[in-house]
């Protein structure tokens, strides 16, 4: 099998450096990088399958010039290569473009699955593994939380998070899959993978390499932030004292009041 | 002093790994003083082990640098966890300096792997600093040697599964230096017997044990080096082990230095928080000073005694000495920001401070690392 994943270096959460541009864009080189953790978790889902089943797992990242340092990281967890779009003219890049080149670049590659996470961490936009499935005319198993191919079929079975539990969803393959922290935790990488990593390929293209008309002329974005405001602080929390039984009667008074439990 | 790319990764992986996986269970360890092999199935899952061995043994081929932040970042979280890379790089260093390509082949890959364990036993009750008074004998029989003695403070010798003993097999010899071999013993020979675990005040996950020989057989095969040379041995693998403890001890220091920090920020007294008073800043700046130095002083001992110098033994000592003594310090002095919280076992700096102190006890104290650096300053013309 091959399984393409979408993986996005976005600010380390852990480095509170995340900060806006003037033009209420992210500011990509204020903040040290991290693979997006919604993507961890579908690289981890990919990599026990290509376990099982065989084949490679491929990433897909588009991102600036020094998107490939995160990639390394994603590779360490045991992706065989990374496919790397950077382009000046897609900084800032909107939701629909980000798609049509994602897209594109996927497209290049003969999958048996793409996979994604719901969303990202920065821009949470949430769409562009859904996109990219609608872009390509690819089937789309949406917020899976377990993923079983059947390569001999060449189907494949997700069990889909539900308001009420699970849906069993089926496709043929080749299909798109959003993917959620349910699916398990992602491992850490060796010092062996690490190191392995940083001779793996790292495949770069522009957009020109891709096709014409992926992305408007001039950065003639279809969406764009007209303001940013940080949220309002929150109010002082209420402090609860007394005995623990009293304490504990009160704040589970208060939580059933607001029918919390 | 910069770290190379492939060394800022290795020990960033370390650090995640420490902080994430290994940080919860340090205080478990201490207070139940049990052997986690959790985190040795843990380093070796993650090929934290193979740092230091070369790569057709299935280690990562990295320098004693690399080893050295591996320790310092596990270490700054749990000092019995870091230890158990510095002693497996302690028994294995003899092995890789004196044992011939066989050897090497048939004990290092079970050792990069962290699948065996191996110990370092020269210490005796009675032969500490001074290893002349070595009682343990090696008496050739044959093709083997019949091992009788006993051995104490034996870092991992209860949970080795070989042990580097240093015994005498030239007693007579004229130069006290020339009278020690250096044989690997499997503990599953018959007569080997762990006869003690020690109580330790810290790093006490990591048994400490007592080992006795008694007519414990050994092929000659198993000797490492020629005869005679075991003391040689013993030294060389001082040079390379030192800086373990060293490294040990800084990331003992740092992590004693980033809860005395953080606390700091968060308590309050006199209506603002204590990392405002200026005697408090004035003990943080110091720590800090302390630290980064024993720091750099390790990293540049690493690169001397990586290039071979010839003044590895010198470099081993100063580390140790000024690393060791930094750790005593800062735990004592976080064991001080924090005031009474600092002294309970709520806070994990009065387990630092207590493991602080072995790292001017064990590999050669204090006093010997001085020795050696007079020795070595006196020394010629």
């Amino acid at each position: 099998m091959r399984i393409v994943v979408l993986t996005k270096p976005v600010p380390d959460p852990a480095a509170g450096a995340e900060r806006l541009g003037p033009d209420n864009r992210l500011d990509r080189a204020a903040s040290p990088t991290v693979v997006n953790g919604n993507d961890e978790y579908a690289l981890e889902a990919a990599l026990q399958l290509v376990e099982a089943h065989g084949g490679e797992v491929v990433i897909l990242t588009m991102a600036p010039a020094n998107g490939t340092e995160t990639m390394r990281k994603a590779l360490a967890m045991g992706a065989a290569r990374g496919i790397h779009v950077t382009d000046d003219a897609l900084a800032g890049a909107d939701l629909p473009t980000t798609i049509r080149v994602l897209a594109a670049a996927a497209g290049q590659e003969a999958f048996d699955l793409l996979l994604g996470g719901l969303d990202t961490s920065d821009g949470a936009g949430g769409a562009v593994t859904a996109g990219v499935a609608a872009r390509l005319g690819l089937p789309l198993l949406s917020t899976a939380a377990h993923i079983e191919p059947d390569p001999a079929a060449g189907r494949v079975r997700v069990r889909r998070l539900s308001a009420k539990g699970y849906d069993i969803v089926e496709a043929p393959m080749p299909a798109v899959i959003s993917c959620t922290q349910a699916l398990g935790a992602p491992r850490y990488p060796s010092l062996k993978g690490i190191m392995a990593a940083r001779s793996r390929p790292i495949a770069a293209h522009s957009l020109a390499d891709l096709g014409d008309g992926l992305a408007p002329a001039d950065g003639a974005w279809a969406t764009r932030v007209v303001a940013a405001e940080p949220p309002t602080a929150r109010a002082a929390g209420r402090t609860v004292t007394g005995s623990a039984t009293d304490a504990a009667r009160e704040i589970a008074d208060f939580l059933a009041d607001r029918r919390l439990i | 002093m910069r770290l190379t790319e492939e060394q800022q990764l290795l020990r960033d992986a370390v650090r995640v790994l420490a902080d994430e996986k290994i940080a919860p269970r340090a205080a478990e360890i201490d207070r139940t003083a049990t052997w986690p092999d959790d985190v040795r199935r843990l380093l070796a899952s993650h090929d934290i082990f193979a740092i230091p061995f070369e790569e057709r043994h299935g280690g990562l081929g990295s320098d004693l640098l690399t080893l050295c932040l591996a320790i310092e970042q596990i270490s700054r979280v749990c000092a019995t966890s870091g230890l158990i890379l510095a002693v497996q790089a302690l028994g294995a260093i003899p092995i890789q300096v004196a044992g011939t390509v066989e050897q090497q082949d048939r004990w290092l890959p079970g050792l990069a792997s962290g699948e065996m364990l191996i110990a370092f036993a020269l210490t005796e009750a009675d032969a500490g600093s001074d290893p002349s008074g070595i009682r343990t004998r090696a008496v050739r029989d044959g093709d083997d040697y019949v091992i009788n003695g006993t051995k104490r403070f034996i870092s991992h010798g209860s949970v080795a599964d070989s042990v580097v003993v240093f015994a005498a097999t030239n007693p007579d010899a004229e130069k006290a230096s020339r009278r020690l071999s250096a044989i690997l013993v499997e503990t599953d020979r018959p007569g080997f017997k762990v006869t003690r675990v020690e109580h330790k005040m810290g790093i006490r996950g990591s048994p400490t044990a007592e080992l006795a020989f008694d007519n414990v057989r050994v092929p000659v095969a198993n000797r490492l080096g020629d005869e005679g040379q075991g003391f040689a041995i013993a030294m060389k693998t001082f040079e390379r082990s030192r800086p373990g403890i060293a490294a040990q001890a800084v990331g003992i220091a740092q992590g004693a230095l980033e809860v005395a920090a953080a606390y700091a920020k968060e308590r309050r007294q006199f209506g603002k928080p204590i990392a405002e008073l200026q005697m408090i800043q004035s003990m943080l700046a110091d720590m800090d000073a302390a630290t980064e130095a024993a720091r750099q002083l390790l990293y540049a001992a690493c690169e001397a005694i990586e290039s071979g110098n010839g003044d590895a033994a010198r470099w081993a000592a100063i580390c140790k000495l000024v690393a060791g003594d930094a750790a005593m310090r800062v735990t004592t002095d976080a064991v001080q920001v924090l005031g009474g919280y600092g002294y309970i076992d709520e806070y994990p700096v009065e387990r630092m401070m207590r493991d602080a102190k072995i790292t001017q006890l064990y590999e050669g104290t204090q006093q010997i690392q001085r020795l050696i650096v007079a020795r070595s300053l006196l020394a010629g013309s």
